[in-house]
C-alpha cells in the first residue's frame, strides 16, 4: 500500500514539471512584465527599474529564470510578491487555513444532509419526497455557485434586515467584524452565507448519487440475505446497504475535488472571505505571477495529496480492493 | 394469409420519439430553442448593446426597458439577448472541440491499449487533478496579453481554453466503452476480413458509443456555459465591451446596492439554460437507453 501510494506521487511529478513549464512560460512572456506600473511611474527612474530588474534576475534569459525558480520551489521557497514585496510562502500560509474552514465546513455541512436525503430518496423511490428531492436537486444543480452567492447577498444583506436594529441579519464581508478578530462566534456568523452558497450545488450533486448508489446495492444479493434472515428494514438499510452504497462517493469526492476548490475560488471572491482563491483573484488582477504560480502549484500538490489519501482510503474501507 | 403488419423503424426515428416521450426533456428543447431564436434576432430591439447612454441610467424595470438600464444606461434586456449569443456560442463549440478531442483520446487509449493507453490515461488522470479554475484564470489572463495577432479575440480564448481544460470527461467514458466493444464479435469478424484499425474505430465501434457521447455532451455544455460565464464574470474570461452574462452579473455586483435587480437576470438566464440543457441530457440518456427501448417493442 505504501509503495502504491510512493508510486501514484512519482507519477504526478513529471506532470507538474510540465504544466509548471508551460504556465511559467505563458506567464513570463506576456509582454510589459511585472514592472509595467512602475515603469509608468514618473517617479521611479530608468535606472531604479534596470537596478530593480537586475536585482530580480528579470534580465536573465526564461530559462534560467525557471531554473532558478523551480529550484527554489523544491527547497520550500515561492518566491517573492511583487506587488507586496513578502514571501508568497507566508501569503499563502495565512490562507491556507481558511479556505481550509470554508471548504470543510461546508463539506461538513453537505454530507450531513446529502446523505440522509439519499438515503431516503433510496428507500421509497418514486415517492412524492423522492420526486420533490429529484426536482429540487436538479435545481440546485443547475443554479451557478456565483448567482447564488450575489443572491444571498441581495438578500440578507440588501433588503433584509433586522426591523429593530436595522442592521443585516448576516455579514457578507471577511470572516470577522472589525474588533472581533479570533472571535469563533463571530466567524461562524460570518460563515453563514459563503457555506451556504457552496454548498447546495453539492448537496444536489451527492444526495442524487448517493441515491442511485443505494438503488443499485439494493438489488444486490447480500441485501436480499440480510431481509431473508430476518435483519431489521433499519439494520437492511443502514447496516448492509449503506456500508456498500457509501464507497463509490470517496472515489467521487476525490474526483470533485478541484471543483471544489474552484467553488470556493468564487465564493471568497463574493464574499471577501480571506482565502486562497481571494488571493489568486488579486494575484491574478495585478499580474502578481510569483503569487499566482505559487496558489496553482501549492493547489495542486493539495489536491494530488488528497486523492493519494481517498484512494488509501477506499482500500481501508474496501478490502475486496487491491493495490498492484 | 395474413401476413403481420411490420413497421419499420429507423433508430434515429425510434430514439426521437422515446426523447419526446419525456414530457420535461420537451419543453427544454423548447425553451432552449427560443433563448437561441431571441438571441440570434437581438438586433430587433430599438437599443444597441455598447453605446452609453450616462443621463439614463439605473432606470427600473419598464415598458421602455423590460430589464431596466444598468450604470451606463444601456438597456439590460438587449444586452442580455447578445450576451446570449456570445455564452451559447462559447458553451456550444467549446463541447465540440472538448468532445473531438475526448472521443480521439479515449479511442485510441481504449481501442490500442498498451502503451498508449498508459501514457494518455496519465496524462489525462493529471489533467483531472489539476486545479482547472485556477489554470484557465491564468491562461485567459494571459494569453491574451502575447503577442499573437489572432489571441485578441477574447471569445476565441475563452472557447479553446474551456475545452483545452474539459476533454478528459468523454476521454474517460469513451476509453471505457472502447475497452468493452473492441472485443465483441462484430469487432473480431471486420478484422478478419482485413478491416483497418481506423475503418474499425471509426465506422464499427464509434457508432455503438454515440448514446453515451451525446449524453456526455449535454452536460459539457451546461458546465462549458456554467465555466464562461464564471470566467467572464470574475473578469478573465470575454472582454468587455462585449456583453455576456457573466461580466453583466459582474458589474452588477458592482451596483448591488443601487440596482440590485439587475443581478437578476443574467443569473437567471445561465440558470434557465443550464437547467434546460440538463433536462435534454436526462431525455437523451432514457431515449439511448438499449434497455427501456427492447422492453418496448
Amino acid at each position: 500500500m505504501l509503495t502504491y501510494a510512493i508510486r501514484r506521487i512519482l507519477q504526478t511529478i513529471p506532470i507538474l514539471f510540465i504544466i509548471s513549464i508551460l504556465l511559467f512560460f505563458l506567464v513570463r512572456s506576456a509582454p510589459g512584465g511585472p514592472l509595467t506600473s512602475a515603469r509608468r511611474n514618473p517617479n521611479v527612474t530608468k535606472e531604479q527599474i534596470e537596478a530593480i530588474e537586475e536585482k530580480l534576475g528579470l534580465n536573465d534569459p526564461l530559462p534560467v529564470q525557471y531554473g532558478r525558480w523551480i529550484g527554489d520551489m523544491f527547497k520550500g521557497n515561492l518566491g517573492q510578491s511583487i506587488k507586496f514585496h513578502r514571501p508568497v510562502n507566508d501569503m499563502i500560509a495565512e490562507r491556507i487555513p481558511n479556505t481550509l474552514t470554508l471548504v470543510g465546513a461546508s463539506f461538513f455541512l453537505t454530507l450531513l444532509i446529502a446523505i440522509p436525503i439519499g438515503i431516503f430518496s433510496a428507500r421509497k423511490p418514486y415517492s412524492l419526497f423522492d420526486y420533490s428531492m429529484t426536482t429540487i436537486t436538479f435545481i440546485g444543480q443547475s443554479i451557478p455557485v456565483y448567482w447564488l452567492g450575489l443572491g444571498l447577498i441581495v438578500i440578507f444583506y440588501v433588503t433584509l434586515k433586522n426591523p429593530w436594529t436595522d442592521i443585516p441579519f448576516f455579514p457578507v464581508g471577511g470572516m470577522n467584524t472589525r474588533g472581533k478578530e479570533g472571535d469563533i462566534l463571530d466567524t461562524l456568523w460570518h460563515l453563514v452565507l459563503p457555506v451556504t452558497a457552496l454548498s447546495l450545488g453539492w448537496i444536489a450533486w451527492y444526495s442524487r448519487f448517493l441515491r442511485s448508489s443505494m438503488m443499485d446495492v439494493l438489488h444486490e444479493d447480500y441485501v436480499r440475505t440480510a431481509k431473508a434472515k430476518g435483519a431489521s428494514s433499519n439494520s437492511v438499510y443502514y447496516k448492509h446497504a449503506l456500508q456498500n452504497a457509501i464507497l463509490p462517493l470517496v472515489t467521487l469526492i476525490a474526483l470533485d475535488l478541484p471543483s471544489l476548490f474552484a467553488g470556493a475560488l468564487f465564493v471568497e471572491t463574493i464574499f471577501s472571505w480571506p482565502g486562497m482563491g481571494r488571493l489568486f483573484w488579486d494575484a491574478a488582477k495585478g499580474r502578481d505571477y510569483p503569487v499566482l504560480l505559487g496558489v496553482v502549484m501549492i493547489t495542486a500538490v493539495l489536491i494530488i495529496f488528497c486523492n493519494i489519501l481517498a484512494d488509501l482510503a477506499y482500500g481501508w474501507l474496501d478490502p475486496r480492493v487491491k493495490y498492484e | 394469409m395474413n401476413e403481420p403488419i411490420i413497421q419499420e423503424q429507423s433508430m434515429a426515428r425510434v430514439i426521437l420519439r422515446r426523447f419526446f416521450k419525456h414530457k420535461l426533456a420537451g419543453i427544454a428543447i423548447a425553451v432552449l430553442a427560443l433563448l437561441m431564436l431571441a438571441s440570434a434576432f437581438a438586433f430587433t430591439t430599438p437599443y444597441s448593446p455598447t453605446d452609453q447612454e450616462p443621463t439614463n441610467s439605473f432606470q427600473k424595470t419598464s415598458m421602455d426597458h423590460w430589464f431596466g438600464t444598468d450604470e451606463l444606461g444601456r438597456d439590460v434586456f438587449t444586452r442580455i439577448l447578445y450576451g446570449g449569443r456570445v455564452s451559447l456560442t462559447v458553451g456550444l463549440l467549446s463541447t465540440f472541440l472538448s468532445i473531438a478531442l475526448g472521443v480521439l483520446v479515449g479511442a485510441l487509449s481504449g481501442y490500442f491499449g498498451g502503451w498508449v493507453d498508459s501514457v494518455l490515461m496519465r496524462t489525462t488522470d493529471a489533467f483531472l487533478t489539476f486545479p482547472t479554475i485556477f489554470v484557465l484564470i491564468i491562461l485567459g489572463a494571459f494569453l491574451r496579453e502575447q503577442q499573437v495577432p489572432w489571441l485578441k479575440n477574447s471569445v476565441l480564448i475563452v472557447i479553446i481554453i474551456i475545452a483545452a481544460l474539459s476533454w478528459m470527461w468523454p476521454a474517460r467514458l469513451v476509453r471505457g466503452l472502447f475497452i468493452v466493444l473492441r472485443e465483441r464479435e462484430f469487432v473480431t469478424a471486420c478484422r478478419a476480413l482485413g478491416g483497418s484499425s481506423s475503418r474499425i474505430i471509426i465506422q464499427h465501434i464509434l457508432p455503438n458509443c454515440i448514446g453515451p457521447i451525446v449524453v456526455s455532451g449535454t452536460l459539457q455544455m451546461a458546465s462549458a456555459i456554467i465555466t464562461e460565464s464564471g470566467l467572464s464574470y470574475l473578469g478573465f474570461g470575454v472582454q468587455p465591451p462585449t456583453p455576456t452574462w457573466g461580466s453583466i452579473l459582474a458589474t452588477a455586483q458592482n451596483q448591488v446596492f443601487r440596482a440590485p435587480w439587475i443581478a437578476f437576470y443574467p443569473g437567471l438566464m445561465i440558470f434557465i439554460t443550464v437547467m434546460a440543457i440538463n433536462y435534454i441530457g436526462d431525455g437523451l440518456r432514457d431515449a439511448f437507453d438499449p434497455y427501456v427501448i427492447h422492453a418496448e417493442k
